[in-house]
């Protein structure tokens, strides 16, 4: 049996110095963390429409904004243990520290698992209910309050929406106008390709698809600005659609509705021609000659009322279709009055 | 259809990177016609210096034979390793510039959005299929059948196989910054936007085809690794006695057998909505764009759980060696791995929650995501107990380790974050969610990567890695990944979408400045790693352990001379525990002379994988650019090869036991002839491999 | 190590066949484990041919498109090429000659062949109805799904005459019984995919 037992080996007491301090490491971690905190609170304070649900501008944002600082608390349970133990251990029981105990085969302790399972299991357990019920409460699809809400019908070109109101014969692109005192009931859908309709401050975004139809509902509690986007990717315009949605007063918003059916464009079908083309706002803008308008706004008035129902029928051979595969699905289960809705849009 | 129209399908000299530029020279044009021209020329210029290199000092032969027709795993390993390197420096690159055109994107930037585009589809694909699968295939590839006592993997000429398909779908992404454009719907294709109605061009199916070719690599890979662990382990070593990695690496194998055929479908069907006009998923005439979305998902949450599982077991091996302990709980970390394997299937609805389904079927996939979290948690309290009561040795792999373990969590925490609908009706699509996957895959896959790159390299190559400059790579990717993506997480929380080439609102401008600092520091590490390497080579004779065992490892590999003989074995071992070696060299069992030798049998060399991977590009090709000809061609080659294969009778060597009993007894004479280092002098010239196994303050 | 019972999918060759006995479980397994994940990808044309059967977009569905008594026939075409290959595989295992394993074989080759005519012949009127993939997500499903098999069912005909190649070549040997247990695998799967696609597309659509 060969064995080493007798070769030379070396046991010094010299210690040596490592070549890169593992304090070194942790203090630049700690240095980091605390600066990236202090320009998220920084970047919050700016003038122009407001951006983030973190200053929320409406139930739903307010509502997901407790949501995210109260699963970001909770988690913290299990993952500050883990960022101070991990460096204080890898020092307590760094190799030359001999005061510390060696326990080499200690693989195992009852107790231990218990908590290392137990505490991540009831966290996500509490984590779980919380999430059922936020979940069913902020479904887009879930109507925010028995107020009347405002209709609007938006649909998604390359690279700007179009808002229609259709109980009102107007539409606009570039801004969506609503009052504070109703909230806002949004069907959507895509004259092209996947979009995502986004309004952080006020609430969730939803997918916007060609042939189907998706809800979402929000509300404003303020009057104000806010920055709204399409946050999936359709081309290179991409980055050029975005939106105001401005919360009015009720006085406000009857005056902007007055406003623009007097001076909107017609809606005829060259017109329209032009909002389809592959174009951005600012080139849909010269086009139509808009600059009557404020900046990044287009108004239209006579809007024909089943523009939105065509568009989404144009990708089923222009044919009215069942409910079910207006939402992809082949059985749509929604609430009768969703599925009404959608009926109307695709009988209407 | 004319003759030219025949032969060149539909490529035009528009097609070349510098074409629009001459034609159209605005502003915008030449400055990306010049990034593109100068990408493009990198890859010629790269091919032609590695073909002249190669011709210059007459190693054609020696390529051929040693290493591309190679069967064996080792081999095998080392060059999926190179070709992730090689892929990782693009995509480094890529992100780079991305980064830098965010910092200055605010009304505009330098980059076209066509081209910004192409450059976040690219480094998805790339970092994803032809860095981080390469990279993992290869280290289990490396060091899976030597921990398992075995000679090589189940189906070695299919292992080989793999390989080419890998490579042949990674140069396919290189020949697109040469030849026409690759695609702009980011690594995850979503139709319509990548149907042909609205992207006629080449792009896309240079992302199908070099996809196709990957996965259909992946899945053999897959069933090869689990048939390996299933049936080649070594006498004694039942499941119970595996070392962790190569638990993951069997859990990570039985998701790629069934994660892959999802992407394959998808892939395909694209392919045939594109190609002959199919509905699968057009906007009209019955096509359902959400069928992609769950297809793709169905492979792609699996997929990210095909990632992280290996850099999991890398940690297991990395804690429990530098800690100079046994795992803690390494049941936990079995059933847990094994959990995560099986729930990974479970969850993929949370890529789409805001697609418009009901909130119920939101919330189920919601709650299964969270699950997921349980296990993961656990296997990190099971490592951050395994340095308890150890002797930690701060070396690289283990700074790798400890950094992991502090960023990770928080990218498990933006996951729990995520898995919530309603907040993710918020954060889906930004860079929230961009910083989610960057904190998973940067600390988790690619510091498990790195660490693995350093642990096993002097197995393979017999000499260590300089750890000076280990430390200074570990800290550029630390310094690199904090500064470049936490910002994220906060313009995410303000609303940026991602893919967005520029914006308007000078609220973001610091964040995209200091997430540009960390790109450069990244940039800088990629760079250490090549100095790093380029000085240990260098140095290999001061860094030399040729006796096996630099790092007092404690599992199979490391009883074996560095670089370990072909058949890696001579006797194949008999394990009675886990941490088979460490128990060898407690019991003073280890080093020892078999009692009998035998001639081995094992696979000659074969020219099927190179071949079927030389077809499987030129099929890829000729489909992206309609040449007929050359995909009949090249599959018709491909089948030829294929048959001919199956006539093949000559396929094995055999190794006389004469010759393995002279290597194994001048291995064993230079282990005697070693002088064996404590812990102390690990990092010293005089470690050559040879562990002073006894510790000589009191052990409990 | 101790003498162990060697299993493994298929047809058990046993003791009397010791060169292949002894490598058929590794490289059994790992064809049924190819198997499965084939399994899957037939699995996923499956739900996506449920999830539109209803896409028609006001073109022809199954009850305008399938000819039963062609299906019908296929089945039996293929369902009995499943019975020979089990005899040319008994034959395999017990012969003392090769005759009757490539008289099987052969058999079986052309049942196949019938199988993929027939089908070839189907898909062909299908078109002349004016009712090709291109015309609507029910009618790319189907074309997907059940062609799928077909392409299947064709490289198992083309792996068989190369095995009957090497046969000629070389004689039962080996590589050849190795290889005739994984095409023997294979060539019931496919039955299996062809039963539930029968079930699902053929019978589901005509009810």
């Amino acid at each position: 049996m060969l064995s080493h037992a007798n070769a030379p080996s070396e046991w010094e007491d010299v210690y040596e110095e490592d070549s890169v301090p593992p304090e070194f490491t942790r203090r630049v971690h700690r240095l980091l963390f605390a600066s990236c905190a202090a320009l998220l609170v920084g970047g919050c304070t700016s003038s122009g429409p407001d951006l983030s649900f973190l200053d929320p501008q409406g139930p739903v944002a307010a509502m997901q904004r407790t949501h995210l600082f109260g699963i970001v608390a909770i988690v913290l349970i299990v993952v500050l243990p883990v960022i101070v133990l991990a460096p204080y251990y890898a020092w307590r029981y760094r190799y030359r520290n001999r005061s510390a105990p060696y326990r080499p085969q200690w693989g195992f302790s009852r107790p231990l698992e218990f908590v290392i399972w137990g505490v991540p299991f009831a966290i996500v357990i509490g984590l779980a209910v919380w999430l059922t019920q936020s979940t069913v409460a902020l479904d887009p699809y879930r109507q925010i309050s028995a107020d009347k809400p405002v209709r609007v019908e938006v649909i998604g070109y390359d690279w700007k929406w179009l808002f229609i109101y259709p109980d009102s014969g107007i539409a606009s692109i570039g801004l969506l106008a609503f009052p504070v005192d109703r909230p806002l009931s949004l069907h959507l859908t895509s004259d092209t390709v996947m979009q995502s309709f986004f309004i952080p401050a006020l609430g969730s975004q939803i997918y916007a698809m060609g042939g189907m139809v998706t809800h979402l509902n929000l509300a404003g509690s303020a009057p104000g600005r806010f920055l709204g986007e399409n946050t999936q990717y359709n081309g290179t315009g991409f980055a050029q659609q975005k939106f105001i949605a401005r919360a009015m007063t009720p006085a406000e918003y009857h005056a902007w509705l007055k406003h623009v059916r007097v001076t909107g464009i017609p809606m005829t079908p060259e017109v329209y021609d032009v909002i389809r083309k592959r174009t951005t706002k600012a080139a849909a803008r010269n086009a139509l000659g808009a600059d009557r308008f404020p900046d990044g706004e287009i108004y239209f008035t006579d809007v024909p009322s089943n523009l939105f129902p065509r568009v989404v029928r144009s990708f089923h051979g222009g044919v009215a279709t069942s409910a079910g595969l207006l939402r992809g699905t082949p059985s749509g289960h929604r609430s009768s009055a969703d599925a009404g809705a959608s009926n109307a849009a695709a009988g209407g | 259809m004319s003759l030219a129209h025949f032969i060149f399908g539909r490529l035009t000299p528009d097609d070349l990177p510098f074409w629009q530029m001459l034609q159209h020279p605005t502003g915008a044009n030449i400055v990306n016609g010049i990034i593109a021209t100068t990408a493009g020329a990198i890859v010629v210029l790269g091919a032609a210096v590695t073909v002249g290199l190669i011709t210059r000092y007459g190693k054609w032969r020696l390529l051929w034979s040693q290493w591309l027709t190679s069967v064996d795993h080792k081999r095998i390993g080392i060059m999926y390793i190179v070709l992730s390197f090689v892929m990782l420096t693009r995509a480094v690159i890529e992100a780079v510039l991305m980064r830098t055109q965010q910092a200055f994107g605010l009304d505009g930037g330098f980059l076209s959005p066509n081209h910004f585009a192409q450059l976040f589809s690219t480094h998805g694909t790339i970092m994803i299929f032809f860095m981080a699968m390469p990279f993992l295939t290869g280290v289990i590839n490396y060091a899976m059948p030597l921990q398992i006592g075995a000679r090589d993997v189940s189906f070695p000429v299919m292992n080989s196989i793999s390989l080419g398909l890998t490579a042949a779908g990674a140069a396919l992404v290189m020949v697109s910054l040469d030849i026409g454009q690759f695609s702009t719907g980011g690594w995850s294709g979503y139709p319509p936007y990548t149907e042909a109605a609205f992207n006629p061009g080449v792009g896309p199916d240079y992302w199908i085809w070099a996809l196709t070719l990957s996965s259909l690599g992946s899945m053999m890979t897959g069933i090869n690794f689990a048939v390996t662990i299933y049936k080649r382990r070594t006498c004694g070593m039942g499941f119970f006695r595996m070392p962790l990695f190569t638990w993951t690496a069997l859990c990570t194998s039985i998701l790629m057998i069934f994660a892959m055929p999802p992407l394959t479908v998808a892939t395909l069907l694209l392919a045939l909505d594109r190609y002959l006009g199919f509905h699968f998923f057009t906007n009209g005439l019955g096509g359902n764009m959400m069928n992609f979305a769950n297809l793709f998902w169905l492979f792609g949450h699996p997929e990210v759980y095909i990632l992280i599982l290996p850099a999991f077991g890398v940690y297991s091996e990395v804690f429990s060696t530098f800690s100079g302990k046994v795992l803690y709980g390494y049941r936990s970390l079995v059933w847990a791995t094994m959990a995560i394997a099986v729930l990974s299937f479970t969850v993929w609805v949370h890529h789409f929650f805001t697609m418009g389904q009901s909130a119920d079927i939101n919330a189920v996939f919601g709650v299964a995501t969270m699950l997921i979290g349980i296990p993961t948690g656990v296997k990190v309290y099971d490592w951050l107990f395994t340095m308890y009561r150890g002797r930690v040795r701060l070396t690289v792999p283990m700074i790798y380790a400890i950094a992991f373990m502090m960023l990770f969590v928080i990218g498990g925490l933006s996951g729990i974050v995520l898995a919530n609908p309603s907040v993710d009706y918020q954060v889906h699509n930004t860079l929230f969610l961009v910083a989610h996957f960057h904190n998973m895959l940067i600390p988790g896959l690619l510091f498990g990567m790195l660490a693995a790159y350093h642990f096993w390299f002097p197995k393979a190559f017999g000499f260590r890695l300089d750890e000076r400059w280990g430390m200074i790579a570990a800290a550029c990717w630390i310094i690199g990944f904090v500064l470049a993506f936490f910002p994220l997480y906060a313009v995410g929380l303000l609303g940026f979408p991602r893919r967005t080439v520029a914006y308007f609102n000078p609220a973001y401008v610091p964040y995209m400045r200091v997430a540009l600092v960390g790109a450069v520091f990244i940039a800088a590490a990629l760079g250490s790693l090549f100095v790093q390497l380029w000085i240990s080579v260098r140095n290999r004779q001061a860094y030399g352990a040729p006796a096996g065992d630099p790092w007092d490892g404690r599992s199979l590999e490391w009883a074996t001379p560095s670089p370990p003989p072909e058949y890696n074995f001579p006797v194949l071992p008999e394990v009675t525990a886990r941490d088979a070696f460490t128990r060898a060299k407690d019991s003073g069992a280890a080093y020892q002379i078999p009692a009998q030798f035998a001639d081995i049998t094992i696979p000659k060399n074969s020219a099927l994988g190179p071949v079927l991977g030389a077809a499987g590009a030129l099929i890829g090709f000729g489909l992206v650019w309609y040449l007929w000809w050359l995909t009949v061609a090249a599959t018709a080659a491909a089948v030829a090869a294929i048959i001919v294969r199956g006539f093949a009778r000559d396929t094995e060597k055999v190794i006389p036991a004469s010759d393995v009993e002279r290597e194994h007894m001048r291995w064993l004479d230079l282990v005697a002839s070693t002088r064996a280092v404590s812990r102390l002098r690990e990092l010293d010239a005089a470690n050559t491999g040879l562990a002073a196994h006894a510790i000589p303050e009191t052990a409990q | 190590m101790t003498e162990k019972v060697i299993y493994h999918p298929g047809l058990r060759l046993g003791a009397a066949h010791p060169d292949a006995h002894e490598g058929a479980e590794e490289l059994l397994f790992g064809f049924w484990v190819f198997l499965m994940s084939d399994a899957i990808v037939f699995g996923l044309l499956f739900a996506t041919y449920a999830s539109m059967l209803h896409s028609t977009a006001g073109g022809p569905g199954p009850k305008q498109l399938f000819d039963i008594r062609s299906i019908f026939v296929e089945t039996l075409a293929l369902l009995l090429s499943s019975f020979t290959y089990g005899m040319a595989s008994l034959s395999l295992k017990y012969g003392r000659r090769s005759g009757p394993l490539v008289a099987w074989l052969c058999v079986t080759l052309a049942l196949g062949l019938v199988f993929l005519g027939l089908e070839v012949h189907d898909f062909l009127s299908i078109f002349h109805q004016g009712a090709g993939p291109t015309h609507s997500g029910f009618l790319s499903a189907f074309f997907g799904l059940v062609p799928l098999h077909g392409l299947h069912v064709f490289t198992g005909c083309v792996w068989m005459i190369a095995l009957m190649a090497q046969m000629a070549v070389y004689g039962v040997d080996r590589r050849v019984k190795l290889g005739l247990l994984r095409l023997g695998l294979f060539w019931h799967f496919l039955d299996i995919v062809w039963v539930a696609i029968f079930s699902v597309v053929y019978l589901g659509g005509l009810t």
